[in-house]
């Protein structure tokens, strides 16, 4: 997989969050953005996923350009799987019809074709038995279960999670993380901002440390977390590490 | 004894036989207080009962023209609910200059202006078509309140969710955020459309033979007030009160957690 940004800016009004990133990356599986709160990481994950729009610059997709206006946006959007931090379920659907809408509304499944795919999801994420529940009716640790079932069903070229285990206690957070070290074994690949540096450690190809809207270092995962080159990746990963 | 008898509280539910008692002992009070009230008033129902095809049929075109303004005011109220969502400026102000305006306004002036002078000069007089055209703007501008207020009240959270998946626009309000806002508006839909109901009373003005205005000639004929009004109240009653009821059990319906 291959990610690159281009002079890529980002201004909320007067407040520059991404400040003229540019980069290269190829990783075969996963690319795991950490850093400081506020430092950017989630606001350059959503520009990866088309959903904020940049006040300028390119991003390319394995060399594929995305596109800046709404409709073309949409089908980018199509290709990828987006998993949030607040899980951002529908709450006035069961756990099967979340992952059934958009197979059916967006890549036009037949209604059985997707209630089939959605189960087989399900279950391979062990959410079998809550199928029927409204989101009200799940744990944290289930909700996002179901919110990357969805993400998994559209077969995504690309999953993104922006920080899945943030709202959860460390009990549902080991649950999640477990079924996302899975998708790697299946052969996914992902971009995940995350605060677990166990779990990057563990898990990432690659690790972009993203501070103060620039993205500082780039490195493979054992080398960056031995020996961070830049003052900034050292002060903040020893300060994580300290407790 | 007493105490858990009369009383109700989350701590200390009454058991269901003591809440049916407390009603049916209040109801009894309240009919009874009536009668005592209005015995005396009511001096003879024959006159007025000669007259019960006429409220028959005045109540029954009650109702259709209920009916009617109902699904006709829930298509202005959603019309300009869209309007006041446009990101087309023009049309943005002119769903507020509509809302404020049959707002602000008392509906039987509104009534007189729309038939008498817009509705004359584009050559509209149907009185019938004209008045649930009248009762539909006005009901419509509140309508269109409440629906902007639930669309307004669902967080942005969803709409991303929604982007995220790859929904349009068109099918994100259809799929998304309708089936959501659709339970913050019900109560106070069904609040607005019981008022509906009364509301067309109000076109009797118009020389509407509806149910008020059935009550109203029998009144001027038997000069029997109190027995050409009560059966009046008694009527809307019977139309009220289902849809506060049908309103209770839908909303049981769409309740969840959000």
């Amino acid at each position: 997989m291959k990610l690159e940004f281009k002079n890529v800016e980002k201004s909320f009004g007067p407040h520059r969050v991404i400040r003229d990133i540019s980069l290269s990356v190829e990783f075969s599986h996963v690319l795991c953005l950490i850093g400081p709160s506020g430092g950017g990481k989630s606001t350059l994950l959503r520009m990866l996923a088309g959903l904020e729009p940049l006040s300028s610059g390119e991003i390319y997709l394995d060399d594929t350009r995305q596109p800046s206006d709404e409709v073309s946006l949409r089908h980018f959007r199509k290709r990828l799987g987006v998993v949030f931090q607040a899980y951002n379920l529908f709450p006035h659907l069961s756990a099967l019809e979340n992952v059934v809408l958009p197979l059916v509304e967006v890549h036009r499944l037949s209604r059985d074709d997707a209630n089939k795919r959605a189960r087989s999801v399900l279950e391979r994420l062990r959410l079998e038995k809550e199928e029927a529940k409204r989101p009200s009716a799940l744990s944290g640790g289930q909700k996002q279960r179901v919110a990357i079932a969805r993400a998994l069903a559209i077969h995504p070229e690309m999953l993104l999670f922006d920080e899945p285990t943030s709202a959860l206690d460390p009990e549902m957070t080991a649950e999640v993380l477990d079924v996302i070290a899975e998708l790697k074994k299946e052969d996914r690949k992902f971009v995940m901002v995350t605060h677990e540096m166990g779990f990057a450690r563990q898990i990432a190809d690659v690790v972009a440390f993203i501070a103060e809207g620039k993205v500082l270092e780039i490195a493979d995962a054992p080398s960056f977390f031995e020996s961070p080159k830049s003052e900034e990746a050292k002060l903040f990963l020893s300060k994580i590490l300290k407790y | 004894m007493i105490a858990r008898a009369l009383f109700d509280s989350p701590d200390r539910p009454a058991s269901r036989v003591a809440r049916f008692v407390n009603l049916l002992v209040v109801l009894l009070l309240v009919s009874g207080g009536s009668y005592a009230l209005l015995a005396q008033s009511i001096s003879d129902w024959s006159p007025v009962w000669a007259y019960r095809a006429s409220f028959l049929q005045g109540w029954v075109t009650t109702i259709w023209l209920s009916v009617l303004s109902l699904i006709c005011s829930l298509i202005f109220g959603l019309i300009a609910a869209m309007a006041r969502r446009s990101s087309f400026m023009p049309l943005r102000s002119l769903s507020v200059i509509y809302v404020e305006l049959i707002r602000g306004t008392p509906l039987l002036v509104q009534i007189y202006f729309f038939f008498y002078v817009v509705f004359d000069k584009v050559g509209l007089d149907n009185r019938y078509i004209a008045g649930v055209l009248i009762l539909s703007l006005f009901t419509g501008a509140y309508i269109a309140e409440m629906i902007r207020a639930g669309i307004e009240s669902i967080p942005a959270s969803q709409w991303e969710s929604a982007r995220a998946i790859g929904l349009s626009t068109q099918q994100t309000y259809r799929l998304v955020i309708f089936p959501q806002a659709f339970r913050q508006i019900l109560p106070p839909l069904a609040g607005q459309l019981a008022s509906l109901v009364k509301d067309s009373s109000l076109l009797s003005v118009l020389g509407l033979s509806e149910f008020t205005q059935s009550a109203l000639q029998v009144n001027s004929a038997t000069y029997s007030t109190l027995e050409s009004f009560l059966p009046l109240a008694i009527g809307y009653l019977i139309l009220t009160l289902p849809i506060s009821l049908a309103a209770k059990k839908l909303e049981a319906l769409f309740r969840y957690e959000a």
